[in-house]
């Protein structure tokens, strides 16, 4: 595979053919750990690892897998995938897998994973697919932490737990908008963005 | 115990809606909800399915995978919990091609109607989110059975809910970078919203 290519599987998600904005995959947990930066972090890292490992996983066996229960096969691959990546945040992060809750396990159904798998990693080899894989995990970070960043900062003054904006509570200037910590902000933001996106990158725009 | 079963009905379906207060479901919502009729066929199988999935979920985590679960087959100290997700799947992915079997040989015409609905639903996290909030609340069985019909039937009021304001809003010309996938996302972030004054309910 010439240089180009490999670089062009790995960016082109992040803009271009972002896995949120474009092809409407894994939104479920973009909007509901969004509300903290810590826990987006921590999901995206976690999904990174489970999307570039799946991919690798499906696309090495992707030669011998039956087609008729492929869907089964890689169900177990990401499963088992998802149970090491939880066991590993609960001994090691217990407060943030509380926090993170079932959206760990979620995992599992997260569209990402199951349609990279399906639609890259069914037909490339190996290398490609896990950089295919942790494209689409980093625009899907991208996505998430530009929504994290916005929820918390304006939602509580707050980045990663420290003041940057001092709430009025605690003697500072700053009126925090709680609307943006209610599950529905979650929805105009990204909307929002959507609509940024598209008026940037007109190609992306859908014609009813 | 009546009334128990019927508050936590209430509040699967309203205050604790799958689709507008968890966000589950999503994928699925926003690509299946542009047609009521369509819309109608997938919430009923999520129903069924959901109905089924976290009961069964519910038996398999009490006698197998729960820490001392395995006592009647003599293992006292065995704590099986980690294999959780893979078997929960498992069973989703097992009942979901056995009701399209069942289906395809005693209805064929619903089981032509669904169509594509069907295999899809192993995917749809709303499925998942319900076993595993089954677990992490501690639901028995009975309240398991009556927790998946209400958390499968708020999610299916909501895509049908959804898909009722799609068809009209083809209707409505906005902001040409919002058609599409931009303004169903505020849709639904609109109805959220609304769905949000029912957790002022006291049960």
């Amino acid at each position: 595979m010439s240089q180009l290519k490999a670089k062009e599987v790995l960016f082109a998600p992040i803009f271009n053919n972002n896995p949120i904005m474009l092809q409407v995959l894994g939104i479920c947990s973009a909007l509901a750990v969004t509300s903290k930066l810590e826990t987006v972090i921590a999901m995206s890292a976690a999904l990174a690892f489970v999307t570039t490992f799946s991919n690798m996983g499906v696309s090495a066996i992707r030669n011998y897998i039956p087609s008729s229960i492929r869907i089964i096969v890689q169900m177990a691959i990401i499963a088992s995938l998802v149970i090491v990546v939880d066991q590993v945040l609960k001994a090691y992060a217990f407060g943030i897998s509380k926090q993170l809750s079932v959206f760990v396990g979620l995992i599992i159904t997260n569209c990402i994973v199951m349609g990279r798998a399906e639609a890259f990693a069914m037909k490339n080899p190996v290398g490609l697919s896990a950089l295919d894989g942790l494209g689409n995990a980093l625009g899907y970070s991208v996505l998430l932490v530009a929504v994290g960043v916005i929820r918390e900062l304006f939602g509580s003054g707050k980045l990663l737990g420290f003041n940057i904006l001092t709430p009025i509570t605690e003697g500072g200037w700053y009126q925090t908008n709680g609307l943006l910590l209610l599950p529905p902000s979650a929805f105009f933001i990204i909307g929002f963005l959507i609509w940024g996106l598209r008026t940037w990158k007109k190609d992306q725009v859908e014609h009813d | 115990m009546f009334e128990d079963y019927a508050s936590l009905l209430i509040k699967s379906i309203f205050i604790e809606n799958m689709a507008l207060a968890f966000f589950l479901g999503m994928c699925t919502f926003l690509a299946v909800s542009k047609k009521v009729e369509t819309a109608v066929g997938l919430g009923l199988s999520v129903i069924a399915v959901q109905v089924i999935t976290v009961p069964v979920n519910n038996l398999l985590y009490t006698y197998v995978l729960k820490e001392g679960a395995l006592t009647w087959a003599g293992m006292p100290g065995v704590d099986l919990s980690f294999l959780g997700f893979i078997s929960y799947i498992g069973v989703i992915a097992a009942i979901v091609q056995i009701l399209e079997m069942t289906l395809d040989r005693y209805f064929p015409s619903l089981y032509n109607a669904l169509g594509i609905f069907l295999p899809l639903i192993t995917v749809n996290c709303a499925i998942l989110a319900g076993s595993l909030f089954m677990v992490e609340r501690d639901y028995t069985f009975g309240e398991s059975v009556v927790y998946g019909v209400g958390s499968g039937t708020g999610w299916a009021i909501a895509l049908v809910l959804l898909a009722g304001i799609r068809e009209k809003q083809r209707y409505s010309s906005p902001p040409v970078g919002l058609q599409g996938l931009g303004i169903t996302f505020i849709s639904a972030g609109l109805m959220a919203m609304a769905f949000m004054s029912f957790s002022g309910i006291q049960l």
